[in-house]
């Protein structure tokens, strides 16, 4: 049952999407009897088998600690990690390898900008500015440092729509902001922000801007340089990477000021009771051993990308984006939350009279794997007045097919909770 | 379907749909307390009118799914008027119900209508929505004044 305007201009990848299933072995199977359609990509993405396979053969060929032994594993193991850097790299359109740092994912990306950066440039009487939409990341490692250094924490307010308002954005900015953080994409509303836009106005204020990319890696064309992001988080496990492995860009000249974050071994240069040096970039904030097999998967997962298309994937996902929402807002009693003109992976909804978490165990006896919840975003939740949403968000191995049935799914729900 | 309807039960869309005893703080209440789930937002607070160790009235307030509604209200019509010993019973009945499973599963003790709620125990995930209410009328019941949370 898809809609004319998505039949008539199908995006190319709509074609190949059975093929490209083929490369993600956990969506063959059967739940409670029906085939599974995963619908929480924005919670976590699956992995494709180039993924598994490089993690896998890592282990089997070249596991040894980095950056320590002379011998031939922990010099391969080596030449994997620092390769996998220049591709993520690459990826985000980084200019230096010194500027990426491998962390565990993006809230330890933002964690370690707070507890380094912030406390330098935060103090007592000034303001960090966030938005309403973010995920708790992005606004807990804020709130804790304003309130332990006696700074503000200010929140540029959405419409109803889900974008951000940005004359409230224009007002709050003011001489006392020291910092800016922004999702770049919004994961309990899909809301795409105007982050260029934001950063532009933030530096002609002088004031530095750190963009959550967490969502936004997935799905959009990341280009640090040309959005001038002074730090760029993301995470690995939400692009086809595996979890426990993430990145946190930063432009050089700020990070060679930083102070170090966690200490311990690979950031030091010399270490004596009396003094010690640290380590340069990227070397100074990636104390102890790292997630090296996951920096592997995550280099596979940026070629696996490549493949596609980030072009490619991001138009087939709008569409199915696109669909589900002219569906869903056919349905009577349903109510779409997150109705931003530019949106990119996800749609969040109530039911009259039925609880998210309802609609969630529904959905899931028919093989429906949608996230029910506040999404770590409570705020967001305030603003709309409702306890928790479902939310149905998407990768580009899912079909149209996968919205039909996640659409009968929600018709269920109204059939049980009639009124 | 006919497995959902095991946990959707008619009395149970029944008392999602119109709570007992919901939206009432009786006047003369002297037991209180509050209590959530921090997983699904489910969120309660039980009022509790104790005279001579009896409970004479009861009311709830708060927001929460279908399951956790319906466990709330059930559990309003179950303890009223009831002794202080006997609710704390019929709480340690329908916890025994709905989380003992297989050979320690004893199914003789009489929950009456509240049986209804047995079909919990096959969805995990959903065994605390079931059971915050009772927690929390058990909370009250001791006048602890802590939340009472289920994580
Ligand atoms: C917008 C956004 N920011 C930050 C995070 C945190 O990511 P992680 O848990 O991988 O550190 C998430 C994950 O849900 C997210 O969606």
């Amino acid at each position: 049952m898809m809609g004319i305007s998505e039949k008539m201009n199908k995006p190319a990848l709509a074609d190949r999407v059975q093929e490209i299933r083929k490369d993600f072995p956990i969506l063959h199977q059967q739940v409670y009897g029906k085939p599974l359609v995963y619908l929480d990509n924005a919670a976590t993405s699956q992995k494709p088998q180039c993924v598994i396979d490089a993690v896998k053969r890592f282990y089997e060929i070249d596991n040894a600690n980095v950056h320590r032994g002379v011998h031939a594993l922990s010099m391969r193991a080596t030449e994997d990690y620092e390769g996998a850097r220049e591709k993520v790299r690459g990826f985000v359109n980084a200019s230096s390898t010194k500027e990426i740092i491998f962390l565990r994912g993006a809230t330890e990306g933002i964690n370690l900008v707070a507890n380094t950066f912030g406390r330098k440039v935060v103090g007592k009487g000034d303001e960090v500015l966030i938005t309403e939409l973010e995920h708790h990341a992005n606004i807990v490692p804020w709130k804790r440092l304003c309130d332990e250094v006696g700074a503000q924490l200010k929140v540029v307010p959405i419409n109803e729509d889900g974008s951000l308002k940005i004359e409230e954005y224009d007002r709050l900015i003011t001489s006392r902001t020291r910092l800016v953080c922004v999702a770049h994409v919004s994961n309990a509303l899909g809301t795409v922000n105007p982050v260029k836009d934001i950063i532009a106005k933030a530096h002609a204020r002088g004031v530095p801007v750190l963009v959550d990319g967490a969502q936004a890696t997935p799905h959009e064309i990341v280009d640090v340089q040309d959005l001038d992001a002074d730090f760029y988080v993301f995470s690995g496990h939400k692009m086809y990477a595996l979890a426990g492995i993430g990145v946190l860009y930063g432009k050089q000249a700020l990070l060679e000021d930083m102070p170090p974050w966690q200490g311990g071994g690979d950031m030091i240069l010399t270490v004596s009771f009396d003094k010690i040096v640290y380590a340069g970039l990227p070397a100074k904030f990636e104390a102890g051993t790292p997630n090296f097999g996951g920096a592997v998967g995550l280099a596979a997962a940026i070629d696996y990308i490549g493949k596609l298309g980030i072009e490619e994937i991001a138009a087939y996902e709008h569409s199915l984006l696109h669909y589900c929402a002219e569906r869903l807002s056919a349905i009577d009693g349903v109510r779409l939350i997150g109705t931003a003109a530019n949106k990119a992976g996800a749609q969040s909804f109530v039911i009259d009279g039925a609880h998210p978490h309802d609609i969630g165990t529904i959905m899931d006896r028919q093989g429906v794997a949608i996230r029910a919840g506040h999404h770590c975003a409570m705020p967001v939740m305030q603003h709309y007045g409702v306890p928790a949403t479902a939310r149905a968000s998407f990768a580009f191995y899912n079909t149209f097919e996968e919205v039909d049935a996640f659409i009968d799914g929600v018709l269920k729900v109204r059939e049980m909770f009639a009124q | 379907m006919n497995d959902l309807r095991d946990l959707y039960e008619e009395v149970i869309l029944d008392h999602n749909r119109n709570p007992r005893n919901f939206q009432k703080n009786p006047p003369d209440a002297n037991r209180h307390a509050h209590g959530h789930n921090p997983l699904c937002g489910d969120d309660f607070t039980v009022h509790l009118t104790v005279k001579d160790d009896k409970i004479v009235d009861v009311g709830f307030e708060g927001v929460g799914c279908a399951i956790s509604t319906a466990s709330a209200s059930l559990m309003t019509e179950a303890i009223m008027g009831k002794t202080v010993e006997e609710a704390k019973q019929i709480f340690g009945n329908v916890h025994h119900m709905l989380t003992e499973q297989g050979e320690d599963a004893d199914t003789s003790t009489d929950v009456g209508k509240l049986a209804v709620l047995s079909g919990v125990k096959e969805y995990p995930m959903r065994v605390k929505c079931a059971t915050l209410a009772w927690h929390v009328m058990d909370a009250a019941l001791e006048n602890r004044d802590d939340v009472v949370t289920t994580e």
